[in-house]
């Protein structure tokens, strides 16, 4: 028989029994709902945590100083003085995979603006860190190349500073506040972005010339780190070992010795935190497919039901010439029909689930692939749950089948 | 009636033998079956429960294989054959007419005539419905294609049930107690379809426990302990549509 065939005899028996037939859907309607609303519930917060993650910069590499051995005993990273200038210059001049490059000092103290003080960190930078951290002046300037050369005390300062300094709304941009008793210059506030993903407040900063920070403050001729941008997220690994051939030529690291820096990317990172939740996704999908599990010996329940009520009308197809294939043919559509569209109504229904969720307010998405892969084990569901009362009813004897009251 | 050498046989059984095993002992269902049915003979298989009727009518349908013995079914030895290849003779060779109907419940008359040709890949779905109408309209039921089983009588279902032994165009046409469950009125038009069918040339065999049916076939062929008692030719063939002629008017058909 061909395949037009069996599809339109299991149609017609799947509708006269409608009521039963639904309720073997339910199980798969209900598994497939499971794994989509969880999976979006899994993707949306991965993809959440990843947007909070790429806020940083998702292609930010950091260099810092470190894994340096004296005598068998690993320093202070911090402490460490081996980020220089001529290591800033060298990766300037030298950069293929990388974009941006600022040196980075901090220090954190009092900041003062008349009778307000909070306290707050300073980070000494070049003009590249507002591209490498995705920063946004929303009003004022971004200190000048200019200024970098001229140590000017100038500084940009986050939305924290602005609410802390300046309670009566007053516009920060060109009054002068202090942070340790020296003066700068507000030339910009920057765009607000929030708490990250470990609970920081980033708009706690103030952003200054690098030049600045390290001569007037700090009083230090080493950066504690450099952080860089890859060209994409993609060109990281080529970004990473650029730099490291950089750094070991300046620092005049020969064969063997180790780097007396380490080099870290977000994307690390990122990794970490993504393997975290797909580890919880593994255990909520894994959760829900057993729901599918349950739902495909529902199917073999019923269709075990079918295939015994219809023992005569196989007994009938077998003497008209049916073989047994065809016997076991009919039934396996029969069972997959059920199953794929039980499936197709799981799908929309744990759409219907995902934008429920999201109304919630969970953080939710659905993977186009989950679609797929659910369509993949209902199919699997309907043969392999099929399979068996097929083979049955494949196997039945027509004489006594035919006979069968 | 001419030579039977120069008619085609249809059915030839040699020695047909089928044991069954029941428990411990073994049953002998058929203990040496021999015949040969020709072309164009309507033949009744007659003998009563446990006269073996049932296994020969599993035999000739190729339903059953012998234990030993060969069994030709238009020339092909069916005893050797596996059940898939025994599926597709049944489909060509063989038109099954049962007591019961055995029509598929909810479905159109031309769909339940159809059905055989639904396992046959020659045919597409445009003549699968043309030899469906054409099957109905021989039996009478041309103006009933697209009724349901389950809004038909007895008598009407067993036609539809005749013009879905006819669809293949079978080599012969088996019969079990087809007239079993119809009332005298009802089992008369039958025969009067069947003795048609003769009529036409095609081969009829009948398997029944009713010794009037035998009347109006052609041959006819006695089951005792599953051996062939009597094979005899039937001289005079009674005219089932006399008969029906005859009988009272009937008011519950």
């Amino acid at each position: 028989m061909n395949f037009l065939n069996l599809f339109k005899v299991a149609f017609r028996a799947i509708s006269s029994n409608k009521f039963r037939s639904f309720l073997s859907m339910l199980g798969i309607i209900i598994g497939v709902a499971a794994v989509i609303i969880m999976m979006a519930i899994g993707q949306g917060s991965k993809e959440s945590v990843r947007k909070n993650i790429s806020q940083m910069g998702t292609n930010v590499i950091m260099i810092r100083p470190g894994a340096d051995m004296r005598g068998g005993v690993r320093q202070d990273p911090s402490s460490m003085q081996t980020l220089k200038q001529a290591d800033y210059e060298a990766i300037l001049k030298d950069k293929k995979f990388v974009t941006y490059v600022s040196p980075e000092v901090s220090s954190s103290g009092q900041a003062i603006y008349g009778s307000n003080n909070t306290t707050a960190s300073i980070y000494g930078e070049s003009l590249d860190y507002f591209d490498i951290k995705q920063w946004v002046v929303q009003s004022g300037d971004a200190f000048t190349e200019e200024d970098i050369k001229k140590n000017a005390k100038v500084c940009v300062i986050g939305k924290t500073i602005v609410d802390e300094l300046f309670p009566d709304g007053t516009d920060p941009v060109g009054k002068t506040i202090r942070f340790k008793s020296i003066p700068f210059r507000v030339v910009g506030v920057l765009k607000s972005k929030g708490y990250n993903s470990w609970g920081m407040d980033q708009d706690n900063v103030i952003i200054a010339p690098y030049t600045t920070v390290m001569k007037r403050i700090l009083a230090q001729t080493y950066f504690s780190s450099i952080n860089c941008s890859a060209i994409t997220e993609e060109l990281t690994d080529e970004a990473i070992s650029e730099l490291t051939d950089i750094l070991r030529e300046t620092h005049k690291l020969k064969g063997e010795a180790d780097d007396d820096f380490t080099i870290r990317s977000q994307q690390e990172m990122m990794e970490t935190m993504s393997s975290t939740m797909d580890t919880i996704t593994i255990i909520l999908v894994v959760a829900a497919a057993f729901s599918l599990l349950v739902a495909g010996i529902g199917i073999m329940n019923i269709m075990l039901v079918s295939v015994t009520e219809r023992t005569k009308e196989i007994g009938l197809r077998m003497s008209v010439g049916a073989r047994g294939i065809d016997i076991s043919n009919q039934f396996l559509i029969e069972s997959i029909l059920i199953s794929i569209t039980g499936g197709i109504l799981g799908v929309f229904v744990g759409w219907l689930g995902t934008l429920a969720c999201g109304v919630v307010g969970l953080p939710t998405s659905i993977p186009m692939w989950s679609i797929f892969v659910s369509f993949l084990v209902c199919t699997l569901i309907g043969v392999g749950f099929g399979y068996f009362p097929a083979r049955k009813a494949a196997n039945m004897d027509p004489i006594e089948a035919i006979r069968y009251e | 009636m001419s030579a039977p050498t120069e008619r085609k046989v249809v059915i030839e059984l040699r020695d047909v033998r089928r044991d069954f095993q029941v428990g411990e002992e073994v049953v002998h269902a058929l203990r040496g079956v021999s015949f040969k049915i020709y072309e164009g003979e309507f033949v009744t298989i007659q003998g009563t429960s446990g006269s073996g009727k049932s296994t020969l009518l599993n035999q000739l349908g190729c339903l059953d294989t012998p234990t030993s013995g060969e069994f030709f079914l238009d020339g092909t030895p069916v005893r050797t054959m596996s059940k898939s290849a025994r599926a597709k003779l049944r489909n060509r060779k063989i038109g099954f007419v049962f007591q019961n109907y055995n029509l598929l419940p909810k479905t159109t008359a031309v769909e339940n005539v159809e059905l055989p040709l639904m396992y046959n890949s020659k045919y597409n779905a445009t003549q699968r419905r043309e030899a469906a109408v054409k099957a109905l309209q021989a039996v009478g039921l041309g103006d009933r294609l697209e009724h349901k089983s389950n809004q038909m009588s007895g008598g009407q279902m067993q036609r539809v049930a005749i013009a879905r032994a006819l669809v293949n165009d079978p080599a012969v046409i088996l019969a079990d107690e087809a007239t079993g469950n119809l009332d005298t009125r009802t089992s008369f038009e039958m025969l009067v379809l069947f003795q048609k069918l003769h009529a036409e040339g095609r081969t009829i065999i009948f398997v029944t426990h009713n010794p009037e049916i035998a009347q109006y076939s052609s041959r006819n062929i006695f089951l005792r302990d599953g051996k062939v008692r009597e094979d005899t030719q039937n001289p005079h063939i009674l005219s089932a549509a006399d008969a029906l002629a005859q009988l009272p008017i009937n008011q519950d058909d």
